[in-house]
């Protein structure tokens, strides 16, 4: 199919906050966008789906538990089991947590916080469908901005992400440097965002659509967004 | 007397010649519904009885003003067809007794107030002061008020982009915590709002959360009176916020403006359903009927005084023509929100309240929308007030230069605020060009060039000094943040914090705030489209500084042209704009350092700071700046480090001159920025500067790792920023 875009679709829940913005990105970065309606059980055909940042449900239970629950989420998961590539940004993490394509969860940070800054990211792998075009070691900034951003596990689910290879993305110094001064959030082992062993759900605390025009912020968000849309042309084309 | 004792009007807060003057109106004795609903309409808060008289005086029209002051928020149009809406409001009061929730529904308060103009929020700032943070309630308060900002702001999805945190003594029992939001609507679209188009018949339709116990008589216990001992009493007067349901009131609003469903919307804030029903329908020239009953309430027993002046958050009242309503249902349904027509608009100017079938309030409308009290009251200027005490500038000083500027970059009002901004989401939206690290923050509207600058100021040291000067300076201080981005001034909105109104001294620092209000915005031609008075803030005798808070709008026309703050580059040349004096009286040197607020605030030549403004306007736009920042607290060394820390490049400059050493590093001379410049451009600069009859003075260089003035300073930027960045925290016990 020449010449065909990827659709790429955007849940909006009540209470997402960044589903305009996550739509702009798809936009800017050369795919159609789509936005989805969490009270619709259609996902209009699409090629890829964004789980957005927000307060869904306004978290006042758990961040995401009841976003878990919406209607939209019944096709999101069977998607996602059949392959299709899914990206949870920041509550769309935790979202996807809570409906158990990711494990692990997101507690408050470690200040009790909130945190609005940009940070460095470690690439871990290229196994997903978000660093596709990208070399593990490298470094990209993007913005986080979340009260409840740090990532736990327990023992066993640790030690299976790690020894794995399902960490995407780890805190990190401009250089690489892993440690816990450029740790914003108290997550364990740093990890900022991580996938399912397929590589095509990926989840992370930073705001990656926020990073894409040099106009208001860094653009670490760039490739992430073409190997997104790589990923989800492949769909199309294949 | 115990005030279960006092008549009930005045336990209402109502005066024996108010109470006369409804009677007057009703020709007879008001019901105690009836009284209630007089009591919060006539509020200091809702009625600005005592400064009406004297905001008349502020100009408040001008080419670009779509609504002036007198609606829920001001409006300008930027070109285009777009307007931006915009509105500065306090919450200190509810603040000062439960910080994270006053704040929170302050930020609640204000974003719908922008909504109810049809227009879509896309800008917060918060100007704050506290009390010294060596007091333990102090670091409780900002800690707090800091985390309710961020709490509601961030789940709104709407950035906070700037604001300033301030520090004085006479706010320890009472803070000011203000917030200014922005919207951007069609022009067009602004008139939906307005409730001009409604007619009898139409329906008053209550949407948003339900009704309860929360925040009742909030404008008329808080915001109206002074807080005294065992004011945590009235903590049930404090609202509680919802943010959630904020969000989708937002969306939900927004939604039926741009289908053209309603024929008016209003917020319910302070007053609640009186306000909202009685502001409506006298828009309208009309009455109205309302029918309590048919108000969704939270708990059971409520009675109509109670449904009548709640001020339970996130509501929103819309009048809507009945052929119109299945619309508007399917609307709020959507969006998952509590819908109830609450009674309808009739003829006549009559609004009857009804409950249980009974009729349990009449009263005419406009009688409390627009026919409150107005006072003229007594002013007279203090014995103390005006270039009190030894002025600081002519007291020799002999201590180490780099241990003073050491202390006044790490003094709280001037240090890092990085520890409160990071709190707050500031990129939301994706239009955020400059954050709260600015000068002033740029917003950009989304789909154009054209950006928002944005900057909230106020000089209460200047205006405990001298009130007029303090007030003038806060406006010329706003205009040259805007200015130093290379954005044109264009209009304000001010939110007026003082102490008790009833007493002349206040009064006079009040109407001398006002006066120079004035003057800058007719030398700048930034008119006054509107703003919020928050009197009554004092504790026992002691009142705050006078402390006007002016929120400025200027406008980028290409957003892409903004001058940044910090130096970019290395090997710049380093300009002054404008000229320095001998002028330390009300400096932060002088608090910092010696410890006096005392003397003279610097001089305020209004001609020549809009010479300045018009010099940065046209340096930028012609792309002559590398950088540019405004000279402010702690003078002509703090812009230096400023700029050296903000773009991560020292410099080397030398001072030429007579003055004292110490005067000439932290006179804080008004009309002044230090700016950076390609050498390459530095011809086309300085002839730029002679044509503005602006005087411009070559300092020296940027580059290296170092600050250094030539014979007084050097130290290496890392160890200021270091320095400037812990200062907040190091006081908060952080670090």
């Amino acid at each position: 199919m020449n010449g065909a875009v990827p659709r790429v679709g955007v849940v909006t829940f009540p209470g997402s906050l960044d589903d305009r913005d996550a739509l702009r990105a798809i936009e800017q970065m050369g795919g159609e966008a789509v936005p989805l309606w969490h009270a619709d059980r259609d996902l209009r055909a699409v090629d890829a789906v964004i789980l957005p940042g927000g307060f869904s449900y306004g978290d006042y239970l758990r961040c995401g538990a009841i976003a878990r629950f919406a209607p939209v989420m019944e096709p999101v998961v069977t998607f996602a089991e059949r392959g299709g590539p899914v990206l949870g940004i920041c509550n769309g993490f935790q979202v996807l947590c809570e409906a158990g394509l990711l494990p692990g969860a997101m507690i408050r940070n470690r200040s009790l916080r909130f945190v609005c800054r940009n940070v460095w990211l470690r690439v871990e792998t290229a196994q997903s469908s978000l660093t596709g075009g990208l070399t593990p070691g490298e470094t990209i900034e993007i913005p986080i901005k979340h009260g409840e951003g740090q990532w736990i596990a327990t023992p066993e689910q640790l030690g299976n992400v790690e020894r794995d290879g399902l960490v995407v993305f780890r805190y990190a110094s401009r250089t690489g440097i892993v440690d816990d001064a450029h740790n914003p959030n108290g997550a364990t082992n740093n990890v900022a965002g991580i996938r399912n062993p397929a590589g095509n759900v990926v989840g992370l605390m930073p705001h990656p659509e926020h990073a894409i025009d040099p106009d208001v912020g860094p653009t670490g968000g760039q490739p992430l967004f073409a190997s997104l849309l790589h990923v989800a042309m492949a769909g199309v084309t294949g | 007397m115990r005030s279960e004792e006092l008549p009930l009007h005045r336990q209402l807060g109502l005066t024996d010649d108010e109470l006369a003057q409804i009677e007057a109106t009703l020709g007879r004795e008001p019901n105690r519904t009836e009284l209630a609903m007089y009591s919060v309409m006539w509020s200091e808060h809702c009625s600005y009885k005592s400064s009406k008289i004297h905001l008349r005086s502020l100009p408040t029209e001008g080419p670009a003003v779509l609504v002036g002051p007198g609606q829920d928020a001001g409006a300008v149009e930027v070109g285009d067809g777009i307007a931006v809406v915009f509105k500065i409001e306090s919450h200190s009061h509810p603040s000062a007794i439960e910080p994270y929730q006053g704040a929170a529904t302050g930020v609640g308060g204000i974003v719908r107030d922008v909504v109810s103009m049809g227009a879509r929020p896309v800008a917060l700032l918060d100007p704050l002061l506290f009390g010294p943070l060596t007091e333990e309630r102090n670091r409780w308060l900002l800690a707090g008020v800091i985390a309710g900002i961020g709490g509601y702001g961030n789940c709104i999805g709407v950035p906070t982009v700037g604001g300033e945190i301030r520090f004085a003594d006479a706010h320890t029992t009472d803070p000011t915590v203000d917030v200014m939001c922005v919207g951007i609507a069609d022009a067009a679209d602004l008139i939906t709002a307005q409730s001009r188009t409604a007619q009898a018949g139409s329906l008053m339709v209550l949407y948003g959360a339900s009704t309860g116990r929360d925040g009742i008589g909030g404008v008329s216990v808080l915001a109206s009176a002074t807080l005294e001992d065992g004011a945590e009493g009235s903590r049930p007067s404090v609202q509680i916020g919802d943010p959630f349901a904020e969000k989708l009131l937002i969306e939900a609003s927004l939604e039926l403006i741009a289908a053209g469903s309603l024929e008016g919307l209003q917020d319910l804030g302070g007053a609640g359903i009186t306000c909202a029903v009685s502001e409506s329908a006298t828009r309208a020239g009309m009455g109205a009927s309302l029918d309590l009953d048919a108000v969704p309430l939270r708990e059971p027993g409520m009675v109509p005084f109670e449904i009548l002046t709640s001020e339970s958050q996130e509501r929103m009242l819309a009048i809507v023509h009945p052929s119109k309503l299945g619309e508007v249902r399917a609307v709020l349904d959507r969006w998952g929100l509590t819908t109830a027509v609450i009674g309808e608009l009739t003829p006549g100017g009559t609004l009857t309240v009804r409950s249980g079938g009974a009729v349990v309030a009449e009263v005419p409308a406009p009688s409390l929308a627009d026919d409150g009290p107005v006072y003229d009251r007594p002013a007279v200027r203090p014995a103390r007030a005006v270039g009190n005490g030894e002025d600081p500038t002519f007291v020799p000083f002999e201590k180490d230069l780099t241990e003073a500027v050491l202390t006044v970059l790490t003094a709280p009002n001037v240090a890092s605020k990085r520890w409160a901004f990071e709190q707050y989401d500031r990129v939301v939206q994706g239009n955020t060009v400059a954050g709260p690290d600015s000068d002033a923050a740029v917003v950009r509207v989304a789909g154009t060039l054209k950006g928002l600058a944005l900057s909230t100021d106020s000089k209460s040291r200047f205006g405990r000094l001298d009130p007029f000067l303090g007030a003038a300076h806060a406006v010329a201080e706003s205009a040259r943040n805007v200015a130093v981005t290379g954005a044109t001034p264009i209009a304000i909105t001010n939110c007026l914090n003082f102490g008790n109104p009833e007493r002349p001294e206040v009064m006079w620092e009040l109407t001398e705030s006002i006066r120079g209000i004035r003057d800058a915005c007719l030398a700048f031609d930034t008119p006054v489209t509107g703003g919020n008075v928050s009197l009554y803030n004092e504790s026992g005798d002691s009142a705050i500084w006078p402390t006007p808070v002016i929120g400025m709008l200027g406008l980028l026309e290409d957003y892409r042209l903004r001058a940044p703050s910090g130096f970019p580059r290395p090997g710049m040349a380093i300009y002054l704009a404008g000229e320095t004096f001998a002028e330390l009286g009300g400096s932060e040197f002088a608090e910092a350092v010696l410890g006096v607020v005392t003397g003279k605030p610097p001089a305020l030549d209004l001609s020549k700071e809009r010479a300045l403004h018009r010099f940065l306007i046209a340096a930028a736009g012609s792309a002559v700046l590398a950088s540019a920042h405004d000279c402010g607290d702690g003078g002509l060394v703090i812009a230096l480090l400023e700029a050296a820390i903000g773009g991560g490049h020292g410099f080397a400059v030398s001072l030429a001159g007579d003055l004292p050493s110490h005067v000439a590093l932290f006179s804080e001379s008004a009309s002044r920025a230090v700016l950076s410049v390609d050498p390459a451009d530095e011809e086309a600069f300085v002839r730029l500067a002679a044509e503005h009859g602006v005087p411009v003075a070559r300092l020296g260089e940027t580059g290296g790792p170092r600050a250094l003035v030539e014979g007084l300073f050097d130290v290496p930027v890392d160890e200021l920023r270091d320095a400037w960045e812990t200062a907040i925290p190091r006081l908060l016990g952080e670090t």
